[in-house]
C-alpha cells in the first residue's frame, strides 16, 4: 500500500470534517447542540455548484457556498432562538429541507437529477507549497491539495484564538457554559448564539464546496454522506477543544482513507465491514473516553 | 437624600402576584435591609431593579430621576449591580475572567489579559478580597466565590449594591469579613441593599430594614430603634419562638456507623479522609463546616449516590457499603440533600410526583407495576395539609415554588413515614424564619420518636441549638469533637476554618 497516498488522502478527506467540526465546536461553545450541520453543508456544495457555474468563477462559487451555509445558519438561529423551536426536530428539519431543495432545484433550474456537473465549471486549482513541494516524502504529501484544505488548517488554529483569545469568543464560552452569568454581566445570550451559528454555518457551506468544487467540480444529492454528524461526534469526543476536535477529525479521515485503499486491494475482508470501520472507530472512541469518565463515579 | 425610590412596582406571575405594588425608598449611603418570608418577592422586587425581570406595572426613579432599566447593562450603566442568590460564575474561566466578563479590557478584538489581571488584583487589595486573579472559578472555595462576585460589582463601578442571601453558605469570619467590606463601601459613599434571612445579621450591619410579606411591604423600621422579635413578627404576621432541644434523653442503639471511610470526588481527589462517627437511635449528630470540605461527598457515599474508596457504612445493623439508595431506603434512611434543585426535586415534574418519587415503586402507589394516580393525589393532599405547603393544589409544577415552599416539599417527602435515619443537608438553607422553625420543630419531633439524624449545617445557631453531638469536619476530615454545651461559636468557627490546632496552642499560651 503507498502510504504516501494514504496520508495525502487522509487530509483530502479531513478537511470537511475540520471545518464543520470548528462550525460544531462554535455550536457546542454557544451552548446549542446543531445537528443542523449536515444540512448546511449540503446547502453550500449545492450553491457552489450553482454560483459557480452561473456567474462563471469557481472562486465566486466558493464565496457563495459560505454565504448561503451563513444564510442557513441564521435560519436555524431565528427557529431555535428567536421562534423558540425545539432544537432537535429544526435541525433535522433543516436536514430534510437541504436534502429535498438541493434536488427540487437541482430539477426545475437544470431539469437534472441524481447527479449536477455543469459543463464548463472549473474545479478548484491544486496549491503547491513553495519550499514545501520540493522536500521528498513530505512534499507529496503536504502539497499539491486545493486551497481550501490549507484554508482548513488555518481554521482550526483561528476558532482555539477567536474563542480563547478575544473579548467576543470569551462571551461565547461564557454564554453556553452558564448563560445565566452572562446575562447578568451584561452579555446579550441571543447575540452570541445568533454569531455562533451563523459563522458555524459559513464554515459548513465552505466545507460543502470542498466536497463539490474540490475535486470533480460537480454536485451530487446526498453528497455530504453524513460527515455532519461525524464532525458532532469529533466535537463531543473531544469535549469541544479545537485541538482535540481535529485530531479527532483526523482520526476518522484517516480511517475512512484506510477503508478505501482496502476496498481497492481485494482483501478477503466484505466491503460492508469495511465502510463500517471509520464509523466503528468512532463510536469505540466515545465509548473509551467517556467510560473512563464515568469510572470513579460507580452506581 | 433619598438614592432610590421605586413606586406601585408590580409583577404577575401565572397564579401569583409577586410584587403588588410595592414602593420602596433607600438613602443614600445606607445599608438597607431586605427582609421577608420565602417567596414574599425580594429577588422579584430586586431582578426588576437590576432588569432582570420586566415589571407590570410601576415606576424606579433614582436621585430623584425616572429611569428605565430593560436589562442588566442598563442596569450597570446606572451603577446599579448585583450578587445574586445564586452565584453566576463561569466555572471554567479564571477569576479575573469572570470579574471583568462582559468589560474585558481590550486591545482591538482581543482581551488584554495583563491590564484585566492587574486591574483585578489591585481591587482584590484595595478592598482586602484575598483571591488569586489567575485561580479557576471552579477550585474556588464558596467564600472564595462570593469575593469575586463582590470584586465584579467594584470592578463595574456600582454605586448602588444589591446583595441577595450573601451570607448562607459562608463561615462566621467569613460573614464577618463580608460585613467589613460591606461597611467600608458605604464608608466611601456607596449605598447597599441586603436580602438575609438572619435578623442577627440585619440587627449587626443594616441602618434600616423594609419587611415585605406576599407581595406587599408591610413597613420600613430603623434598625437601631427596633427589636429584632419586633422585625420576625412583620415578617411572619405571629409570634416566633426559639425551637430548642430541651430535654438530655439517652441515645439508643447505634443506627448509622461509618469506619473510616475514604471517598473522592468528582475529579477524582480525596475529599473524604478517614472518617468514622456513629449516630444513635434519638439523637441528633451535627457535623459542622463550611462548604466543601467533603460535606457532599460524604452524604453522596452515605446515601449510595457514590462509590466509597475504602470504610464501611452499617445501616440498622446491615452492611450497606456497597448498596444503592433504594436499599438503603428500603433499610428506612431518609434525606434531605442540600442542593434541592440539583438532588431533591425534580423541578419539571409536579408536586404530586416529587411526594412520591421515592415509593412510587411499591403499593398502594404501583399496582402490578401500573401507577394508581388516586393513591398518589390523596397521598399528595394530605402532605400538603400536614406540611402546610402553599400551593394551589397537587398538581402545580415544583418548578414554579418559592424556594421555602420546595424545601417543604423535599421535607414532606422525606418524613412522611418515620425514618430510622435522617440525614439532613442543609436543611433550612435559604428558609425563612417561620420555614426553619417549621423544620427545626420536625427534626426534633423526630428525635423524640427514636430517629437517629446527621445534620450537616454551616449556620452555627442552628448546630447549637439542636445538637446532641457536634463534630467538625475540615478537608475532608474531622478535627474537633465537642458538645452544645463547651462549644462557642468562635471555637466552631475557628475549627472549621482549620485554624482548629493553632488557635488551640494560642489558648494555652495565654494561659
Ligand atoms: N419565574 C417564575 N415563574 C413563576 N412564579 C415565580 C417565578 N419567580 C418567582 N415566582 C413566584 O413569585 C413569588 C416571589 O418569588 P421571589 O423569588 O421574589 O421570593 P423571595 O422573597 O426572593 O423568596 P426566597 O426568600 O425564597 O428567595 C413566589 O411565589 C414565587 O413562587
Ligand atoms: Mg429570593
Amino acid at each position: 500500500m503507498d502510504l504516501v497516498n494514504l496520508a495525502a488522502a487522509t487530509l483530502r478527506i479531513s478537511t470537511p470534517l475540520l471545518m464543520v467540526g470548528m462550525a460544531g465546536l462554535l455550536s457546542y461553545q454557544v451552548g446549542l447542540i446543531n445537528i443542523a450541520l449536515e444540512g448546511m453543508m449540503l446547502g453550500g456544495a449545492f450553491a457552489g455548484v450553482v454560483i459557480g457555474y452561473e456567474l462563471g468563477s469557481t472562486w465566486l462559487g466558493v464565496l457563495g457556498a459560505a454565504l448561503i451555509g451563513a444564510v442557513l445558519g441564521a435560519l436555524f438561529a431565528l427557529a431555535v432562538i428567536t421562534l423558540r423551536a425545539n432544537l432537535i426536530v429544526s435541525g433535522l428539519a433543516l436536514n430534510f429541507l437541504a436534502v429535498g431543495g438541493t434536488a427540487y432545484l437541482m430539477d426545475i433550474l437544470y431539469d437534472q437529477s441524481g447527479t449536477l456537473a455543469p459543463q464548463g465549471l472549473q474545479k478548484l486549482p491544486t496549491v503547491q507549497l513553495p519550499l514545501i513541494h520540493d522536500i521528498p516524502t513530505v512534499g507529496r504529501i503536504l502539497s499539491g491539495h486545493s486551497p481550501l484544505v490549507y484554508v482548513s488548517w488555518v481554521l482550526v488554529p483561528l476558532t482555539a484564538i477567536f474563542l480563547y483569545r478575544t473579548v467576543v469568543g470569551g462571551h461565547i464560552r461564557a454564554v453556553g457554559e452558564h448563560a445565566e452569568a452572562a446575562r447578568t454581566a451584561g452579555i446579550s445570550v441571543r447575540r452570541m448564539q445568533y454569531l455562533a451559528l451563523i459563522l458555524g454555518g459559513a464554515m459548513c457551506g465552505l466545507a460543502g464546496a470542498h466536497l463539490s468544487l474540490g475535486d470533480l467540480p460537480l454536485f451530487r444529492e446526498r453528497m455530504t454522506n453524513d460527515r455532519g454528524f461525524i464532525a458532532l461526534a469529533a466535537v463531543y469526543f473531544a469535549a469541544a477543544r479545537p485541538g482535540w476536535t481535529a485530531l479527532a477529525c483526523l482520526l476518522f479521515g484517516f480511517f475512512e482513507a484506510l477503508q478505501f485503499r482496502l476496498q481497492l486491494q481485494k482483501t478477503s475482508i466484505p466491503n460492508e465491514f469495511l465502510q463500517m470501520l471509520p464509523y466503528l472507530m468512532v463510536v469505540l472512541a466515545l465509548v473509551v473516553i467517556s467510560a473512563r469518565k464515568e469510572w470513579r463515579k460507580g452506581w | 437624600m433619598t438614592y432610590l425610590r421605586m413606586t406601585g412596582i408590580t409583577k404577575y406571575y401565572p397564579g401569583v402576584v409577586a410584587n403588588d405594588g410595592v414602593d420602596f425608598e433607600v438613602e443614600e449611603g445606607e445599608i438597607h435591609a431586605l427582609v421577608g418570608e420565602n417567596g414574599a418577592g425580594k429577588s422579584t422586587l430586586m431582578k426588576i431593579l437590576y432588569g432582570m425581570e420586566k415589571a407590570d406595572a410601576g415606576q424606579i426613579y433614582l436621585r430623584g430621576e425616572l429611569v428605565h432599566i430593560p436589562n442588566p447593562q442598563a442596569a450597570i450603566r446606572l451603577g446599579i449591580d448585583m450578587v445574586h442568590q445564586h452565584f453566576e460564575l463561569v466555572p471554567s474561566m479564571t477569576v479575573a475572567e469572570n470579574v471583568a466578563l462582559g468589560h474585558e479590557p481590550r486591545r482591538g478584538l482581543f482581551v488584554d489579559r495583563a491590564a484585566m489581571i492587574e486591574r483585578v488584583r489591585a481591587l482584590s487589595e484595595q478592598f482586602g478580597l484575598r483571591v488569586d486573579p489567575a485561580a479557576v472559578v471552579a477550585d474556588l472555595s464558596v467564600g472564595e466565590q462570593q469575593r469575586v462576585e463582590i470584586l465584579k460589582l467594584l470592578y463595574r463601578d456600582a454605586r448602588l449594591l444589591i446583595l441577595d442571601e450573601p451570607s448562607a453558605v459562608l463561615t462566621p469570619q467569613e460573614v464577618d469579613d463580608l460585613f467589613a467590606v460591606l461597611r467600608r463601601l458605604v464608608a466611601e459613599g456607596r449605598t447597599a441593599i441586603l436580602i438575609t434571612h438572619k435578623l442577627r445579621e440585619v440587627m449587626a450591619v443594616c441602618d434600616r430594614a423594609t419587611v415585605l410579606r406576599r407581595g406587599r411591604v408591610v413597613g420600613t423600621v430603623r434598625v437601631s430603634e427596633t427589636q429584632p422579635e419586633t422585625i420576625a413578627r412583620m415578617m411572619v404576621g405571629r409570634e416566633l419562638e426559639v425551637v430548642r432541644r430541651t430535654t438530655a434523653q439517652p441515645p439508643g442503639e447505634p443506627v448509622l456507623v461509618v469506619h473510616n471511610l475514604h471517598v473522592r470526588d468528582d475529579r477524582d481527589l480525596p475529599a473524604v479522609r478517614g472518617v468514622s462517627f456513629t449516630v444513635h437511635a434519638g439523637e441528633i449528630v451535627g457535623l459542622a463546616g463550611v462548604e466543601g470540605n467533603g460535606q457532599r461527598e460524604l452524604v453522596d457515599a452515605l446515601v449510595g449516590l457514590r462509590a466509597v474508596e475504602s470504610g464501611e457504612v452499617v445501616l440498622a445493623h446491615q452492611p450497606v457499603t456497597e448498596a444503592g439508595n433504594r436499599r438503603r431506603r428500603a433499610l428506612g434512611m431518609a434525606i434531605i440533600p442540600e442542593d434541592r434543585t440539583r438532588q431533591g426535586l425534580s423541578a419539571p415534574s409536579t408536586l404530586t410526583e416529587n411526594l412520591v418519587a421515592t415509593r412510587y415503586h411499591r403499593p398502594p402507589f404501583s399496582r402490578g407495576g401500573v401507577l394508581a394516580l388516586r393513591p398518589m393525589r390523596l397521598f399528595a393532599q394530605q402532605a400538603i395539609r400536614q406540611f402546610d405547603i402553599r400551593v394551589r393544589g397537587p398538581n402545580v409544577r415544583v418548578r414554579t415554588l418559592s424556594g421555602g415552599n420546595a424545601q417543604k416539599v423535599v421535607v414532606a417527602r422525606e418524613l412522611a413515614e418515620t425514618p430510622r435515619v435522617l440525614i439532613a443537608a442543609q436543611p433550612t438553607r435559604g428558609l425563612d424564619v417561620g420555614a426553619t422553625q417549621f423544620v427545626h420543630e420536625e427534626l426534633l419531633r423526630l428525635r423524640q420518636v427514636g430517629t437517629g439524624i446527621l445534620l450537616i449545617s454551616a449556620d452555627l445557631d442552628e448546630l447549637l441549638a439542636l445538637a446532641d453531638r457536634l463534630l467538625v469536619i475540615f478537608e475532608g476530615q474531622l478535627v474537633g469533637e465537642m458538645t452544645p454545651e463547651t462549644a462557642t461559636r468562635e471555637r466552631l468557627g475557628l475549627l472549621m476554618a482549620g485554624r482548629g490546632v493553632a488557635a488551640e496552642l494560642e489558648r494555652v499560651a495565654q494561659g
